[in-house]
């Protein structure tokens, strides 16, 4: 029978570097440092050799030349004179372009999709299940290339929009749905207050800020003299005007008016295109994880057991309180981390783009901008450098919103 | 006595009255509809427009597939036969079923060794997947990814033996060693394993490849339905070991261990697989020794490996962080050191956690190589964009082979997620 002491002073023994729990760890460590070392530097040196035989140098100066192709779809100025960065920018916009329009989308598709998923109509329910599974099951790459086959080969040309027997129309005068995308009115301002129009949408965007804080205001104000008195004012006017008026007020001041897009020549002018690439990577994304969302929705919702909508019911809340303060607040907190890292592959699978010739990123610094300078290290670096970025950025985002609606615990 | 009663009562029943079948509304499938499908007004507008979606669907859908022409040679031969009906060109599926499922360059006469390895494939995995079957069947699992490799890339038969040869020498070491201390047991399986391959290597006489069994098939001739499945299943039996090790490496109390775990983690989480697939297309070959060709194959199995490595490590992690504290601190108190306690009791209860995780990670990476397609390797949605469509015959004839290659994509994703929830419902030990 042993009885607790010391261990016996002995002495170094090489055998304690590994039998040894004080000495173990370091030992591990020291070794993985080696054979990290050693990798870094078997990498490294064939690296240098490997560029020495091709006589390549690792240097970013080909940003700076002109890029010498074009772009169709593009947020920011650009013509094929254009540096290779100026590229490179108008893709990193085209690809933060769609990967919002798809979070939004997908949000919205995923959210139906699960509510009805849960819906007590069994015809509907199965159905949403089916189209879960379909979109899951199937590689996004597989949707994109077929909405984008919808796009180019289904949606008639511009020429079938033409004269007097024409086999296609406008669908109400105003948008037209071509192979060569989509064209929509684009509304603009007659008598801007600023020159640019930019400037003058910024105008509207901060007449919204402004809107959101005064009904922000109004509910405080409703909440603190329901709490004096008991008896809550109505609301529901005030907001609408803090919402409508100054947006109402805006438009005619700056006197909104409509651009319609019209046939002339050979194609379509005026209004807004969309491309057909953008509408087939927007929409596939979005209807891809939003099969992935409605799940998370589904399991969210039912994540909140039923006893909560049971006491909610019996405090006397109406059905729509009960969903508004009850069940949704609970939910959310299940429905929000999966949420976000749907968002984040929503932005990583935009690179998909290249397959469709939708100008983003991946396709402009890691395709063209590649293939034209063979600075394959500089541009793969470069591309990757932008996605950690965006998908740490997101995440940040998203973990700081996550953090406001968790469980606040002690 | 009798007369009396009789006249003074009007009725007596001389039996139970038979239960009267309850109201036509309230039963059969008058019920069922009344109660599923139009409980209220909201209810009963959704089943209208959900028939109505489903029948314009099926009205799409079902003539163009029953119209369906399966024995021309080409497009405008379906156009012929079919006289302005609308009909599918299902005859592109029969004339390029080989070229769908093999690419296009992979030697005819030899299909054989891919369908027999794909046989193999369901001999080899079957014990994995499911435990009642007689567990001596993994000797044949554990030899199957040597043979899958002589069967359908050919040549000699002397690599494969050495590389299996070298993991025989590793294991014999690791169960001789390992027992009294894992560390030298792990490292010493390594060295013995190294040294196998080394001296084996050497031993391989030069064209040895030339005049074997099975004519040897370079990597750039695989193709089709066939390189997905081989990617897919490679790289998910790869990623599993590596996902753990990584997993038990970010939650180590090493601190260099412990950043390097998440940084590779992090980082591949970080970016996109396309530009994965780009290192391995025009960068990683910046990282071999120079005048070695290392082949495309390799480059993407070795990026979508470590792809799916970082993903499973951190779903592993999920299920190692899911246990509760006191199954680690009994692991100790029974005196069992670091390997012996993760072997036998924190793995096998987190890595059932992390099952559905798992099976998911799967399914997406599955449905992800369809991404090589981009780097220009000829997989299925690669022959169907590049060879078929690009063909004078085919040119136009998109949604029967887009159709397929998504049926082809579903039905086997499908039926992975159908056996991931089998296999939780099997492994679930809790009361219910």
């Amino acid at each position: 029978m042993s009885t607790l002491t010391d261990p016996p002073n002995e002495g170094f023994r090489l055998s304690m570097l590994i039998n040894d729990t004080r000495y173990r760890s370091l030992t591990f460590q020291v070794i993985a440092a080696v054979v990290l070392a050693l990798c870094i530097w078997y990498l490294g040196n064939n690296l240098i050799q490997n560029l020495r035989a091709a006589g390549l140098n690792i240097s970013y100066s080909f940003l700076g030349d002109s890029a010498g192709y074009d772009i169709n779809q593009r947020l920011v100025e650009y013509d094929s004179q254009s540096s290779h960065a100026r590229a490179a920018l108008v893709g990193l916009l085209n690809t933060l372009l769609v990967a919002f329009l798809a979070c939004i989308t997908a949000t919205v598709f995923g959210v139906i999709a699960g509510v009805l998923r849960l819906s007590n109509n069994w015809l509907v329910s199965k159905l949403m299940a089916v189209y879960v599974e379909i979109f899951r099951n199937i590689p996004v790459l597989i949707w994109i290339i077929i909405i984008f086959t919808i796009m180019t080969a289904v949606l008639p040309g511009p020429r079938a929009f033409r004269g007097d027997n024409a086999t296609s129309s406008m669908l109400f005068d105003a948008f037209a749905f071509t192979n060569r995308g989509i064209y929509i009115p684009m509304p603009w301002f007659e008598n801007g207050i600023f020159a640019s129009t930019a400037m003058n949408w910024l105008l509207v965007l901060a007449g919204f800020a402004g809107s959101w804080i005064a009904a922000h205001q109004i509910n405080v104000w409703a909440n603190n003299k329901q709490e004096a008195t008991g008896v809550r004012p109505k609301t529901l006017s005030l907001i609408l005007a803090a919402w409508l008026v100054p947006f109402l007020a805006l438009m005619l001041i700056m006197g909104l008016t409509w651009e319609y897009p019209e046939l002339k020549g050979f194609n379509f002018k005026g209004g807004i295109k969309i491309g057909g690439p953008l509408i087939a990577l927007w929409f596939a994304l979005s209807i891809y994880t939003g099969a992935f969302i409605a799940e998370n929705v589904r399991a969210g919702i039912q994540a909140v057991s039923k006893g909560q909508t049971e006491a909610a019911s019996a405090l006397g809340l109406r059905p729509r309180r009960v969903m508004n303060l009850v069940v949704l607040p609970q939910a959310l907190r299940v429905i929000i981390p999966p949420l976000i890292s749907n968002f984040l592959n929503i932005t990583k699978n935009s690179s998909l783009a290249i397959a469709v010739g939708y100008a983003d990123i991946t396709a402009t610094l890691g395709g063209i901008t590649l293939n034209q300078t063979g600075r394959a290290i500089e541009c793969v670096l470069l591309l990757m450098l932008f996605y950690l970025t965006a998908s740490l950025v997101i995440s940040m985002v998203m973990n700081v919103y996550n953090a406001s609606v968790k469980l606040k615990e002690r | 006595m009798t007369d009396q009663t009789t006249n003074s009562i009007a009725f007596v029943a001389d039996g139970t009255i038979p239960p009267s079948p309850p109201p036509a509304g309230e039963t059969g499938p008058i019920k069922w509809l009344r109660e599923n499908l139009f409980s209220n007004a909201v209810n009963s507008v959704l089943t209208i427009l959900a028939l109505l979606a489903i029948y314009m669907i099926l009205a799409r859908i079902l003539p163009w597939v029953l119209n369906g022409v399966w024995t021309t040679s080409s497009l405008a031969e379906c156009r012929e036969v079919l006289q302005g009906k609308v009909g599918a060109c299902f005859s592109v599926l029969t004339e390029r079923w080989n070229q769908l499922l093999y690419g296009f360059k992979y030697p005819v006469d030899q299909y054989w060794r891919p369908n027999l390895a794909l046989v193999l494939l369901l001999v080899a995995i079957a014990p994995v997947l499911f435990f009642d079957l007689p567990r001596k069947l993994l000797a044949f699992t554990a030899v199957y990814p040597f043979l899958a490799f002589w069967l359908i890339w050919g040549g000699t038969i002397l690599a494969p033996i050495v590389a299996l040869l070298g993991f025989a020498a590793g294991a014999f070491v690791f169960q001789t060693y390992g027992k009294s201390s894992f560390a030298i047991g792990f490292f010493g399986a390594i060295a013995a394993a190294f040294a196998v391959w080394i001296i084996g290597g050497a031993l391989i006489p030069e064209g040895a490849s030339d005049n074997a069994m099975l004519q040897a098939v370079p990597s750039r001739d695989l193709g089709g339905f066939m390189l997905n499945l081989m990617l897919g299943v490679t790289c998910v039996s790869l990623s599993l070991p590596l996902g753990i090790a990584l997993a038990l490496g970010r939650q180590s109390d090493m601190p260099l261990i412990k950043w390097i775990c998440v940084i590779f983690i992090e980082f591949v989480r970080g970016v996109p697989l396309i530009t994965l697939l780009f290192v391995a297309s025009v960068m990683l070959a910046y990282f071999f020794p120079p005048e070695s060709t290392v082949d495309l194959f390799l480059r993407v199995v070795i990026m979508i490996t470590m792809f799916s490595a970082a993903y499973i490590a951190e779903v592993i992690r999920g299920g190692l962080a899911a246990l509760p504290k006191g199954q680690y601190e009994a692991a100790d108190s029974l005196g069992l050191d670091y390997p012996q306690a993760m072997r036998l009791i924190i793995l096998p209860q987190a890595l059932k956690i992390s099952i559905p995780g798992i099976v998911n990670v799967a399914v997406g990476l599955f449905k992800d190589t369809t991404l090589v397609s981009v780097i220009s390797m000829f997989d299925l949605v690669g022959m169907i964009r590049g060879p078929i469509l690009a063909s004078t015959e085919w040119n136009g004839v998109y949604w029967e082979l887009l159709g397929f290659a998504a049926l082809l994509f579903f039905v086997v994703c499908y039926g992975i997620s159908q056996y991931s929830q089998w296999l939780e419902r099997r492994l679930a030990t809790d009361h219910r």
